[in-house]
Order: C-alpha cells, then sequence, then structure tokens
C-alpha cells in the first residue's frame, strides 16, 4: 500500500523558503502571487494491510514536528 | 566532576567541546548515541554539527537514540543539560526545550561572530555572567532561526526562561532575537552560537569561558 | 558509431587496447580502458611535461602519483594536501557539481591515514551581469557550503576570479589538507595475495557513468542537456561516516591498503590497488551493493557513485572491519580478493566478464607528446600594452576598483562556510593566506591559493611563476615559510598547438620558480578540454602553496590590526609601469593586452624572509595584488576602521601591479631591519579618509560602503 503524507508549516511561524521564494516571483513579474507556503512530500510504502492509524502514528511521531508543522495522509 | 558528550553520527564538535571543557577544568568523555546510559556522567553537552545529515528535520532522528533516553532522565533530575547549535536542536526536537529551530531568514549558512546578550541568571550556561554583558561568540548554523506558538514565547519571556539574545542585530530572524533559552528549572539550556569556539586567545575570543564556567560550576550537586 | 568512439576513444586508442590484450575487448572491458584512459584520469595529454616538476627534497614523504602528496611537517606530523578540479560537473549542475567535488577530495585525503583538517576553493566565473553566470556561482558556494559544512571540514579560504571565457567554462577547483602522526600514514597498494578488497561506502547507482570520459575530457557543445544524467549527486552525511569508520579502521590497524573510488569507480580502485601492490585482484560484481534495478557489468565497473572506498583487509579482519563499518553505518561488501597474478578479472552472474592486466590500465595509457605552437598574434598582444591616461582621479578610481566583484568584500562567499570547526583557525577567511595552528606543537600551517589567469593568458610563463610568487608570499606574511605545492592546471583544448604552448610555458615558469624557492611540487591536477563552442579558457593554473610557521606567530599579522598614529610601510619596488593584465586594465580601460613584468627570483627569497621576520611583530602585512598599492591600503583602513594619508602624487604608483611588494603598519619604528631590497615610509593611519595626497581622495565611510556591496549587490539580484 502507499500512502502521501503532506507536511506543511503552522500558519503563522516563521517560513523563509516561503517569503523568499514569494518575493523571488514577483520580482520576476507573477505579481499576482500574494503568498508562498513551503511543505513537504513523503511517499511511504508499507506492507498491505497496514492499518492507517499507524501511518497517522508515523507522522506524530517522526515525520511532523508538531510543534511547528502539521500533516494530512493521503492513500494512493 | 565529569561530563559526557554525546556522539550522533554527523556530529562533528565533540572534540572541540571536549578540550574547552579541558580549559575550565572539567573532564569529558564521548558517548555514543547508542549507548544506554551515561557512564556516570554529572552532566550531559550535546554538541554542534549535523546529527543524521540534518536529514528529515535538524535533529528530528538524533532525538529517538537510545542515549537520550538517560539524557532526558538527567534531566529530569535537575542535573545540567546543555545543548550547542545542532545539540540546541535536538533538546527542542526531544520536548526537553520548548520550540524548534528552522532556516535562517536569509537562507544561507551563516558562519561569523555575533553579538549576544546575557538576559537572565536563570540558567546552568548563564549563572556565572553578568545581566546586560554582551559577549561575542561565533555563530555557525544554517538553522538558527528560533520559532514556538506566541504563547510559548511569551511564557519564556515573563519566567526569564530567554538567557541569551543577539544583540545589536538579528542574524537569522530569529523571534524575539533569542540566541539561548533555558527550562523552567534552568538545569537544561540551548544556544545556538558556539562558546567554545570562543574559549581561547589565540582563537580570536575568550568570551565563550563564562558560559563554560557556568555550565562547569553547575556540576556541583547543590 | 562505433563504440569505442561513443566512449570518448579514438581509433588509436582502440588499437593500443587490441594491442595491449592481444585481442579485441568487450564491453565491459573496453568502458574500463575508455575511462581509465581519458584525459582526466591518465593526464596523456601532460604527463610527457610534468616531469619538469621536481619533489625530491627532504620534507617530502610521498610525491605526485599518490592519492595526495604528503610532507613530514616536524613533531612526528606529516600533512597530507591535494587540489582537485570539478569543472565541467560544476557547469551541468553547480551545486552539485561543486559538492561532488568536496566529497572526492576529501576520500583523496583520508585515504592517506590523515584527517581531513581544512578545504579552499578557487573559484572562476564569467561576469555577473550575466544570469546565468550569478546562477552558476550561487549554485557553486551553495554546493560547497552545503558539502563542506555538512561533512564537517572548515573552509578556510580560496579566491575568485571574473572573466569572459569563464561564462561557458567556470573553474572549480578544491584543495584539502589533512593531518596525521608518522605511523598512521596508508597506501593503495594491494599486498598479500588472499586478501580481501572490501568496498564499503555508498550503493553503487547509475550517477555519472562516464562521468570521467564524458565529461571531464571533451568539450561542450551547446544543448548539452543530455549530458546532465552523468552529474554525480553527493552525500555528505554519509561521507562523515565513512570518514569516521575509515580512520577507526586505521587506528585499529585493521587494513592493509585503501583507495578511494572518484572518477572511474570501481574500475580504477581495483586495478590501481592491485597494480601498486605488483598484484592482480579478482572481483565479484554481484556482490557489489546496487541501487538501481538491471546494472550492466559495464556499467557497475564505470559508476562514480560518490562516497566510496575500497579497502584491502586481511582475511582474519574482515569480521572487524565489517564490525566497525556497522556501527557507524556505513554499507560493507566483500567484493573481491587480491591474486598473486598480474590480472584484474571481473566475474558477474558467476562468468568472467573481464579479464584485463591490472598495471595497463594506468600503465599503458597513451603518451601523447601533442605539438606546440606559440600563437601567432602573440606578438602583437604584448605590444598591445594598456592605454594609460594622462592623469587619473586616484579616489574616483580606487572606488571604482572596491566595488568591483573581484576586488571587493568577498565575507558573502565565506560567510557560508564553516571555517571556524577544530578549533584551528588562526587567521581566518578574509586575509592574506589562513593560518592553521597545529596542537600540541609550537607550529603553524599556513595555505594560500593563488590563479591569475588574464596575466596567464598574456604570458603564461611570467604569469605562472608570479602566482607561484604571489602565493609564497601569502603564506610569508603569516609568519611561514614556504614547504610544498600543489597546482591545478586548467587549459583548454589540448588538442590545439596554442594551448599546449600555454601548457608548457605556465609548466615551465611554475617550474623554475619552485625550483628557485626549493618547492617541492607534491602534486597536482590537470583539467584540459575546458573549451566550449570551439572558446577556450584562459590558461589558469593554480597554485596552492603549505607554508610552515615555526614558530607560529601567536598574534599574526591580519588587515584591521592598524590603527591610528601607526606608520605605513612599503617593502619592494617601488613600482608604476605593470599594468598588462592589471584590475586597472579590466575595471578602467576595459583592456587584455601587453606584457606583464617577470618576477626577479632574488628578490623573492630575500622579501620572504623579511615576511617571516616581521610577522612575528608587526601587526598588518599585506601582500599588493589585484588593484595595486591603493586597493591593498584600502583593504586594511576598511578592514581596520581608520583612515590614511599617503605620500603619494602619482596616480601609477597606486595602481600598477609591480610583484614581490607589501604593505607594513607598525608603530612608529625606526626602521624595520631591512638593508637589501627598498623599503619605504610613505605614509601614516589616522582620519577618515583615504587620502593619495594630490592624486585622490577617497571618505572611508564611501569606501567601505562600496567594497561591502562589491559581491552582495550583483548577487541579490533575482533571475
Amino acid at each position: 500500500m502507499r500512502y502521501r503524507v503532506s507536511i506543511s508549516r503552522k500558519e503563522g511561524l516563521s517560513d523563509p523558503e516561503g517569503s523568499t521564494t514569494g518575493t523571488a516571483l514577483r520580482d520576476l513579474g507573477f505579481d499576482e502571487v500574494a503568498s508562498v507556503a513551503f511543505g513537504r512530500t513523503i511517499v511511504l510504502d508499507v506492507a498491505d494491510g497496514t492499518d492507517p492509524g499507524r501511518v497517522d502514528e508515523m507522522c506524530r511521531r517522526l515525520l511532523a514536528n508538531p510543534v511547528i508543522e502539521d500533516f494530512s495522509v493521503e492513500e494512493l | 566532576m565529569t561530563v559526557a558528550v554525546v556522539v550522533f553520527p554527523g556530529t562533528n564538535c565533540e572534540h572541540d567541546v571536549v578540550q574547552a571543557l579541558d580549559a575550565v577544568g572539567v573532564g569529558a568523555e564521548l558517548v555514543w548515541h547508542r549507548d544506554e546510559d551515561l557512564g556516570g556522567a554529572d552532566g550531559v553537552v550535546l554538541p554542534g554539527g549535523f546529527a543524521h545529515g540534518d536529514y528529515l528535520r535538524t535533529g528530528a532522528i538524533a532525538r529517538f537514540s537510545p542515549i537520550m533516553n538517560p539524557v532526558t532522565d538527567l534531566a529530569a533530575a535537575g542535573r545540567p543539560v546543555l545543548g550547542i547549535c545542532n545539540g540546541f536542536q535536538v533538546l527542542c526536537e526531544a520536548g526537553l526545550l520548548p520550540g524548534a529551530l528552522v532556516a535562517n531568514r536569509d537562507l544561507q549558512f551563516i558562519c561569523r561572530p555575533v553579538e549576544i546578550e546575557v538576559t537572565s541568571k536563570k540558567s546552568v550556561l548563564t549563572a556565572a555572567a553578568h545581566i546586560g554583558e554582551v559577549l561575542r561568540l561565533p555563530l555557525n548554523s544554517y538553522e538558527g532561526n528560533y520559532v514556538a506558538p506566541v504563547d510559548e514565547i511569551d511564557s519564556l519571556e515573563a519566567s526569564h526562561r530567554v538567557v541569551l539574545r543577539y544583540h545589536g542585530e538579528n542574524p537569522n530572524g530569529s523571534t524575539h532575537a533569542i540566541a539561548g533559552l533555558a527550562s523552567a528549572a534552568g538545569n537544561v539550556a540551548g544556544l545556538m552560537p558556539h562558546p567554545e569556539r570562543a574559549s581561547e586567545a589565540v582563537l580570536g575570543s575568550t568570551d565563550g569561558l563564562v558560559l563554560l564556567e557556568s555550565f562547569a560550576a553547575s556540576l556541583v550537586p547543590a | 558509431m562505433s563504440l569505442h568512439r561513443t566512449l570518448g576513444m579514438t581509433d588509436d586508442e582502440y588499437a593500443l587496447v587490441v594491442d595491449v590484450l592481444g585481442r579485441e575487448p568487450n564491453e565491459p572491458e573496453l568502458a574500463m580502458y575508455s575511462v581509465m584512459w581519458s584525459e582526466h584520469c591518465s593526464y596523456k595529454s601532460s604527463r610527457a611535461h610534468l616531469g619538469r616538476f621536481r619533489h625530491d627534497q627532504d620534507q617530502v614523504v610521498l610525491g605526485p602519483g599518490e592519492n595526495a602528496g604528503v610532507v613530514d611537517i616536524g613533531d612526528g606530523w606529516l600533512a597530507a594536501l591535494r587540489i582537485e578540479s570539478h569543472n565541467h560537473p560544476s557547469f551541468v549542475e553547480p551545486h552539485e557539481g561543486a559538492a561532488t567535488g568536496v566529497g572526492g577530495i576529501l576520500r583523496d585525503i583520508f585515504t592517506m591515514g590523515a584527517r581531513p583538517i581544512a578545504l579552499w576553493d578557487p573559484l572562476r566565473f564569467g561576469p555577473l551581469d550575466e544570469p546565468h553566470n550569478r546562477y552558476l556561482m550561487s549554485g557553486v558556494v551553495g554546493g560547497i557550503a552545503h558539502y563542506g559544512n555538512a561533512v564537517g571540514v572548515p573552509t578556510l579560504g580560496g579566491e575568485i576570479e571574473f572573466a569572459d571565457p569563464f561564462s561557458k567554462n567556470p573553474l572549480v577547483n578544491v584543495m584539502a589538507l589533512g593531518l596525521m602522526r608518522r605511523e598512521q600514514l596508508v597506501t593503495k597498494a594491494a599486498a598479500g595475495p588472499g586478501n580481501r578488497a572490501i568496498l564499503l561506502g555508498n550503493s553503487t547507482g547509475r550517477d555519472g557513468i562516464g562521468g570521467a570520459s564524458i565529461l571531464a575530457s571533451a568539450s561542450f557543445e551547446d544543448g548539452d542537456a543530455e549530458k546532465r544524467p552523468s552529474v554525480q549527486v553527493g552525500d555528505p552525511f554519509a561521507e562523515k561516516k565513512l570518514i569516521e569508520a575509515c580512520l577507526e579502521l586505521f587506528s585499529a590497524g585493521l587494513v592493509v591498503a585503501i583507495q578511494d573510488l572518484g572518477a572511474a569507480g570501481i574500475s580504477c580502485a581495483t586495478a590501481e590497488s592491485a597494480a601498486a601492490g605488483g598484484m592482480g585482484m579478482d572481483v565479484d560484481l554481484d556482490a557489489v551493493p546496487v541501487r538501481e534495478q538491471g546494472m550492466t557489468p559495464g556499467e557497475i565497473l564505470m559508476s562514480e557513485s560518490q562516497e566510496r572506498m575500497l579497502a584491502i583487509v586481511a582475511p582474519g579482519a574482515v569480521g572487524a572491519v565489517l564490525d566497525v563499518a556497522a556501527r557507524w553505518e556505513v554499507p560493507a561488501a566483500v567484493i573481491g580478493t587480491v591474486t598473486e597474478s598480474s590480472e584484474l578479472r571481473v566475474f558477474s552472474g558467476g562468468s568472467l566478464v573481464a579479464n584485463v592486466p591490472a598495471a595497463s590500465l594506468s600503465e599503458d595509457a597513451p603518451l601523447y607528446r601533442r605539438p606546440v605552437e606559440r600563437p601567432r598574434h602573440q606578438d602583437d598582444l604584448w605590444n598591445d600594452a594598456p592605454p594609460l591616461p594622462e592623469g587619473v582621479d586616484a579616489g574616483k578610481t580606487l572606488l571604482s576598483h572596491l566595488g568591483d566583484p573581484a576586488l571587493g568584500d568577498r565575507s558573502w562567499i565565506y560567510e557560508q562556510y564553516d571555517h571556524m570547526l577544530f578549533l584551528n583557525t588562526v587567521v581566518e577567511p578574509g586575509h592574506d593566506g589562513s593560518l592553521l595552528r597545529v596542537k600540541g606543537t609550537d607550529k603553524g600551517l599556513a595555505v594560500a591559493t593563488d590563479g591569475d589567469a588574464v596575466r596567464c593568458f598574456l604570458d603564461p610563463e611570467r604569469g605562472a611563476a608570479r602566482i607561484v610568487a604571489e602565493a609564497a608570499l601569502n603564506v610569508a606574511v603569516a609568519g611561514a615559510r614556504p614547504y610544498a605545492v600543489v597546482d591545478n592546471l586548467n587549459f583548454g583544448n589540448p588538442e590545439k598547438p596554442e594551448v599546449m604552448w600555454q601548457f608548457t610555458e605556465t609548466v615551465a615558469g611554475m617550474a623554475e620558480m619552485c625550483e628557485a624557492l626549493d618547492l617541492p611540487v607534491v602534486g597536482g591536477n590537470v583539467s584540459f578540454y575546458n573549451e566550449t563552442d570551439g572558446v577556450d579558457i584562459y590558461p589558469a593554473p593554480v597554485v596552492g602553496m603549505l607554508g610552515l610557521a615555526d614558530p607560529m606567530p601567536l598574534q599574526p599579522p591580519r588587515l584591521d590590526r592598524a590603527e591610528e598614529g601607526m606608520d605605513l610601510w612599503l617593502i619592494g619596488h617601488e613600482g608604476g609601469d605593470d599594468f598588462a593584465g592589471s584590475a586597472f586594465s579590466r575595471v578602467t580601460l576595459d583592456h587584455v593586452g601587453g606584457r606583464p613584468a617577470a618576477v626577479d627570483v632574488g628578490d623573492v627569497l630575500a622579501i620572504i624572509d623579511h615576511c617571516v621576520r616581521l610577522a612575528q611583530a608587526v601587526p598588518v602585512l599585506h601582500d599588493i595584488s589585484a588593484g595595486g598599492l591603493a586597493v591593498a591600503l584600502a583593504e586594511i583602513c576598511i578592514r581596520s576602521g581608520v583612515g590614511a594619508v599617503v605620500d603619494c602624487d602619482d596616480w601609477r604608483l597606486l595602481f600598477d601591479e609591480t610583484p614581490l611588494r607589501v604593505l607594513v603598519a607598525a608603530p612608529p619604528l625606526a626602521d624595520l631591519g631591512i638593508d637589501d631590497v627598498l623599503v619605504q615610509r610613505i605614509g601614516v593611519f589616522g582620519g577618515d579618509h583615504i587620502d593619495f595626497e594630490g592624486a585622490g581622495i577617497v571618505d572611508l565611510a564611501e569606501a567601505t560602503d562600496a567594497w561591502y556591496h562589491a559581491l552582495r549587490r550583483p548577487l541579490s539580484v533575482v533571475g
């Protein structure tokens, strides 16, 4: 089974990659860009029959830092 | 009094820290991240480097190393635990200190001396320093930008747990210019600059010694 | 097209392989020869000339031909040094090209038994007003920073030069230094039949397949995106673990020999290791950990996947080696056995897939004495001296020089490099030479890297001699005697006789100056084919100079130690007429032409002596180079935060670049104790201007601002 985990920075926290990229896009003439937020995608290949709760736990314990990140899980 | 200096794969400042602790009269032993105990050490330093390559997130994998169990126990027992740079990042990931360190505001590694103001003596890192003292210490990091939820920041400030602050300029965009902070009890402390790199005149500054001496003094049981 | 041609071999080279084997080679065998006999690996166009360099001085423990040159620095310590280029990969993918260049050279150091303790990066790009050059420079500096910082080796300096020919051929050279105790020295010679060959490090994939032959041994044509898959991707964390594992193996005495895998991967490491020991080797490709499916034997042999080493281990020690590797999370696999033969035999799927004489891969490589021809227009070039104006406003000219990216503040670069790790750095980047202490001794090691492509283009022999002299001076002002040299020779297409003329003249000039200074050349690298669409780079030799300071000055001279009231002295010729190849010629006149002055060998030795002595006593010693006396003085004033007043009314004395001159700042002294070269007190520090009485004046704050933004301004432009 395959899962896609999307990890994003919590709203309101500093995101230097996002703000720098937004400025760069606008400098290139893409004035329509209001904001850019960086995140990460992790694709997990797990054994068939794995309980989705386990994937959730993987995210909570290691893959995402709950202090600064939110996550969502999508089955592929 | 001895100090355990923890080595993760990718750690690179361990020998520098041992040398600097020696300069303030403290013996130190290197302890491997898979070890199950600290060898009877009275305190712990998590040194700088790139534990696990900083992959996933800096400090994210290191916090699960077996050695972090006795480190957590030692911290709970009120003994001195100091995280320098990468070590500070590990302590935050492990929940021994609040908040997190993310990429520098200008998205470049910063390696230069910066001015740091001592803002609280309530920690094993700053007990021997003076409030308002400005120290010239090397900053050497890519993820030195301290962030935490607003209420956490307010709490840290209110309880004088921010022990070091960038002075004059904020080189990496850290919230409230936070350069170092401590746990509520003051025995766990973390800072981004490297005090061991300012421990000898020939290297350009000895301003780190007062912090190392604070830590050394804290090793003696109260 | 026949297979050997797609692999970059000529028909004659193919015939030579047939001759060596006594038969036609099969595909994996041909792959091995194509890479091992490529220019990058075999030095076939340069070897004939490199014998001019001497390396028989007493301090030399190992000279050229090893992975790194090794010199004895006394007190039981050996220093290993090497310089390498990663030019072509950095043009294709600047971040990874530069990063893997760092990884590669570090392996060359720790494969000798030494812990790598410092790096330097001499870099050359096209002018920064071109967006693509900004992209290349940012990528290269970022890649070096990323890899060097994460692997945990400080980068202590380097240099930067900008010129048009480097737009399509950037030059990324990296120098590394390692330290070991005498008894820690390890070689690559696989001895002992029955000993095992253990592959340590990252798994093998298709990275860089043919990198040595395809990228480094051929010129670019536009639209070379298909060369992109050949670029290797680096993993500094894997390398750090590999360093620690190897150093532990060495100190436990567990390896007989070790060889790093770089260009030509497994084929090179196994062949060279066996040949160096006068042995053969049986290699089983099935035992090689791979990370891609369906790799052919040829691909496994040619792969340039990074962060791999080949250790030769006695059978009884294999278990212990695998344990050490496992502890450091370093993959390890026994892939071969040393044999009492001279054959390298490669097996796959149980069958013999390649069988070649081990030594032939390096020893039978072709040796070319390519035609050398002085360029027809060389005399015209010499006669086209820079057209100097009548009068010049020295203040305005100085400001424009300070704002030039090649002359201004370089901290944008070096603040991205951790240059403090290991607590050895006594003089950090931003001064003339790096100075490191050797803990446990009174000694210090100084290092400088120097190149000057424009001058080497104008006169390769004089240019090469001058960069040796300048590098020697850069370590002398840190209190170190020049001790050993490594050289990186970056040139265009050697199939052009004019390029070979540049090469041979360069070698002559460099060899002569090293000889005069009694400096061993303990290693080097040649990078040919730096040519795109038929346009070659300027000849760009780079010198890496190691100096030994004994004793190390505890308060070495620095650019920021001048103070109000100190005197300014000039040691060396007054100068005034050496403008060919100068910054003034480039920045103000936009002119390339003329013939640079030669360096007087007698003067070099005298000035070096004086600098080494003065470094123990004066606060500032600064070698005058690009930008002349005016820029050198401005650097001192800006860094020290104090102005100066100089007795000078002739602008030519301020901007010419006569070599072998040094500025001194010192508290008022009667004299500097020098009577065999020209020495003059030419000014005094103080005030908030840099004042060349009569010739011009500039406000210190304005000068500082121009200098500080010289690199920052162009590099902050997006796109």
